[in-house]
């Protein structure tokens, strides 16, 4: 019989006595294959996480580097507990962003829109209206919202069939709009009987005293979305697609539902990364979130996810997001101007993807693909 | 009648890539004026002869002598047009978002200090196509929005423009209907009564006997048979010179009763039609059964394959695996059905080439690894290793990345794929493709071995030879129709050519 038991069946059978007996074991190794063996032999072995590994050794140590500099310029402020609370908070909102940005760009596509989306929850989850639901009502329409642009956004681009930078820069813009409508271009505070939202921001709620809430926030996040990329089904189809998403198509995944949640991911993170905005500022106005988006790519990219999708590294796009506060943080220790700052956020960016390039092609040797 | 110059002659050319030799001592010879057609099966180097001569690949060795003189200045396709060789390529290579005369124009506008002379160029442009006789083309359309004939003249025209002596036409009406055909050839009459020689690369018989002159028949890289009368030398001989390989195909033997007529049929294909490409095509495939697809490129054999697979939509038919309808158009539920494709470009298309073998193994069957989400990266790895031993694939470190495999081994990466996924219909696109002659045979010994384990394979091959050896069941296809449908040991390579080649009179 030749049902599925049988294929089975004889599969195994097959595999058991040793088929390269009969098939290849007599064939000498034809002169290509011995040509390929040596030279992947003489490369030694590659895997990916090797290669990311490497990476974050290197931003590791750009972060040594920096946190050098910082206590060298500033000693009497820079290394101080207070500073490293302030560093490592303004680093949490960011890194949620950047955790739902990783994974979209390792499938293959960009999110320019992170910041909008930030800016429509944080106002949609202050105005009076919503304010009456309480703190429950504030987080669970800060989270609705994020999701909600996500599921929009990766509606248009997986059955849109809409290129991801257009779809995300049309979300961008009508976001933001929608934020400015909403608040009428006003900034909108907790009323006091939402504060207690505030207060998560107050050393008397700070894990073990020292700890702040946010940061837990963030380290949560990193963890689930660590896992989720490189323990699960999910991440691994995610490497899939972005990497080869036609393979992938033909290899029976389900590219277009995978997308679209890749989309709700990263809303949801914005949604994360509002509340927690929200949290420190103790109100939501539509100017929220200006250019996050350039700097969760950045962050990302300097962490060694390539923007072509289909490799990249949770932990990286962290480090990045960390170095990129570190600088801010010394700079601002020093009186110097944010002009200062971007410009030299731009030389980082620049600088560590030639550096990241000039390792891949020494690892790899010449002529690698 | 002053006896015809010789414009072109190549001698003894031989040209290498990595691991193959394309051709292997090419002899050639135009003379001025004439259609000299070149005939040979897929892989015999036609192609590879047109870009040695277009400039874009330089051949290893070999005498190339133009207009008299031995030449080596064919360094560049620039270089090559210089020296008076247009070549028109089966994909035009035409802009399709600029304007017709630009298009002729591209490369060597007319220009004065950098800006463009748009009306002069057009008016060069009118008479170009005027000359062709197709005066109706404007040269300010967009080359888009014309027909495949139009577009057609106005890669002639490009050539043209060039003050080509030889004009290399690669498969020139394949996109052409039959009077647009007709009209080709007038136009190609003319430039021969002005001198102009024109390789002529076709497969249909009929046409190479209406408008060529003499034949060059390719064969494995090399030339077997040179300057035949193109109207008075019998198809018979044509195709026996086309036909045989220089190396022996190594087949497995086939299960000696045949295929048990009892075993049921894992594929039903019934009055499937994809719109410009096949209709209404029906036939089947059992259990332990493989059924080879022949014909040549363009036949339409992996668009057959592809909307089986739900790769492409059709506008009508069903696909019927083991009993029960597959969703049309949707690779996730052919693939849930039992389905496996091993595609035609096995870089682009099949693997995951950033990815291990483990990896590209596992893809299809992460399913059954995961456990509420999570992903059982043991199990994985344990089951892809023990493919990659039941395949043989060398070297046999799982954990390796895919592209630094053999093509061999790369095709049986995607093959294990498919095992490990348990499929019951297996769809092979060229699966030796690229693949060297040693690793051949072992793929041949797998897929037999595949199917004796009760999956139902469809093969499609551009080598007739690997076809008619390895299948069991062979359809014939010749522009989306069926022409013949028996066993595979009823036909030889001959015949398979004759029903293929249009025009023949066999």
């Amino acid at each position: 019989m030749s049902g599925p038991e049988g294929v089975r069946a004889g599969r195994r059978a097959r595999t058991r006595a040793n088929p390269s007996a009969d098939a290849a074991a007599g064939a000498p190794l034809s002169d290509e294959q011995k040509r390929v063996e040596a030279a992947a032999a003489a490369t030694g072995r590659h895997s990916r996480r090797r290669f990311g590994e490497l990476r974050n050794i290197g931003l590791i140590g750009v972060l040594a580097l920096l946190v050098l500099a910082g206590s060298l310029t500033r000693p009497a402020e820079f290394l101080k507990y207070d500073n490293v609370v302030v560093i490592l908070t303004l680093a949490s909102v960011g890194g949620v962003i950047a955790v739902g940005m990783t994974f979209v760009i390792i499938g293959g596509g960009i999110d320019l829109s992170v910041g909008a989306i930030v800016a429509l929850a944080t106002v949609w989850a202050t105005t009076k209206a919503t304010q009456v639901y309480g703190t429950g009502g504030v987080i669970f329409c800060a989270l609705a919202v994020g999701v909600g642009c996500g599921l929009v956004n990766g509606l248009i681009i997986s059955y849109g069939r809409i290129v991801s930078f257009i779809a995300t820069i049309a979300m961008l813009a009508s976001a933001r709009g929608l934020a400015i409508n909403i608040s009428s271009g006003h900034t909108q505070t907790l009323n006091a009987d939402n504060q207690s939202l505030v207060n998560l921001g107050y050393k008397d709620h700070f894990l073990f005293g020292k700890i702040p809430p946010l940061v837990i926030i963030f380290a949560v996040v990193v963890v689930v979305g660590w896992v989720v990329l490189n323990r699960t089904t999910y991440g691994r189809r995610t490497f899939a697609i972005g990497g080869n998403p036609e393979a992938s198509r033909l290899a029976g995944l389900n590219v277009r539902l995978h997308t679209l949640l890749l989309y709700v991911l990263s809303g949801l993170c914005c949604g994360i990364a509002s509340i927690m905005l929200i949290i420190i500022t103790s109100s939501g106005t539509s100017t929220n979130g200006n250019l996050y988006e350039l700097d969760a790519i950045a962050a990302v990219i300097i962490g060694g996810t390539l923007l072509s999708g289909g490799r990249g590294t949770l932990i990286g796009s962290v480090l990045g997001v960390l170095v990129f506060t570190t600088i801010n943080d010394i700079f601002t220790l020093n009186n110097l101007t944010t002009a200062t700052q971007q410009i030299a956020k731009g030389v980082i960016i620049v600088i560590a993807v030639l550096l990241q390039r000039l390792l891949a092609e020494r690892r790899a040797g010449p002529g690698s693909a | 009648m002053p006896e015809p110059q010789q414009l072109l002659v190549m001698r003894g050319i031989v040209k290498e890539f990595p691991g193959v030799r394309a051709l292997d001592g090419v002899d050639l010879e135009v003379r001025e004026g004439e259609v000299h057609c070149l005939l040979g099966q897929n892989g015999a180097g036609k192609s590879t002869l047109v870009k040695v001569l277009s400039g874009a690949h330089q051949p290893n060795a070999g005498d190339i002598v133009w207009q008299g003189s031995k030449t080596q200045a064919l360094t560049s396709p620039t270089a090559a047009v210089r020296l008076g060789i247009a070549t028109i390529y089966q994909e035009l290579d035409l802009v399709d978002g600029l304007s017709v005369a630009m298009n002729i124009f591209l490369g060597h506008e007319q220009a004065r200090l950098g800006f463009t002379r748009r009306g002069e160029m057009n008016r060069a442009a009118r008479k170009l196509l005027a000359r062709l006789g197709h005066g109706e083309i404007s040269p300010t359309t967009e080359v888009g929005r014309l027909s495949a004939a139009a577009r057609q003249i106005v890669s002639m025209a490009r050539a043209l423009s060039y003050d080509a002596r030889l004009l290399v036409m690669d498969e020139p009406s394949a996109a052409l209907a039959h009077d647009e055909v007709k009209n080709l050839f007038r136009v190609i009459r003319q430039l021969t009564e002005a001198g102009v020689a024109v390789i002529y690369i076709s497969h249909r018989l009929d046409e190479i006997r209406e408008i060529g002159d003499r034949v060059t028949v390719l064969k494995d890289g090399r030339t077997v048979a040179v300057g035949l009368p193109a109207r008075s030398t019998p198809t018979a001989t044509l195709v026996a010179h086309m036909t045989g390989r220089r190396y022996e195909y190594v087949f497995p033997p086939r299960p000696e009763s045949g295929v048990d007529e009892g075993a049921p049929e894992v594929l039903r294909v019934e009055g499937l039609t994809l719109p410009g490409v096949f209709s209404d095509l029906s036939f089947s495939v059992r259990a332990g059964e493989i059924v080879g697809l022949a014909g040549l490129v363009g036949a339409g054999r992996s668009e057959i394959l592809e909307t089986v697979y739900g790769a492409r939509r059709p506008s009508a038919g069903r696909v019927i695996l083991d009993g029960k309808r597959v969703r049309a158009g949707n690779v996730v539920a052919a693939v849930r059905a039992g389905m496996g494709l091993a595609p035609e470009e096995r870089k682009s298309q099949g693997l995951l080439m950033h990815d291990s073998v483990a990896g590209n193994v596992s893809v299809a069957s992460l399913r059954r690894y995961s456990r509420l989400g999570w992903l059982d990266r043991r199990r994985e790895l344990r089951d892809a290793d023990r493919e990659v031993g039941g395949l043989d694939i060398r070297p046999r470190d799982p954990r390796r990345p895919v592209r630094t495999l053999s093509g061999g081994n790369q095709q049986k990466t995607l093959l294990a794929r498919w095992l490990l996924k348990d499929c019951r219909l297996l769809l092979l696109d060229e699966p030796t493709r690229g693949v060297d002659v040693g690793a051949r045979a072992e793929l041949y010994t797998l897929i037999r071995r595949l199917a004796d384990s009760g999956v139902g394979i469809l093969l499609v091959s551009s080598e007739i030879p690997e076809v008619l050896g390895l299948a069991d069941r062979v359809l014939v296809i010749r522009k989306g129709q069926t022409l013949r449908e028996c066993d595979a040991r009823d036909l030889d390579e001959s015949q398979v050519l004759d029903l293929v080649m249009e025009g023949s009179d066999l």
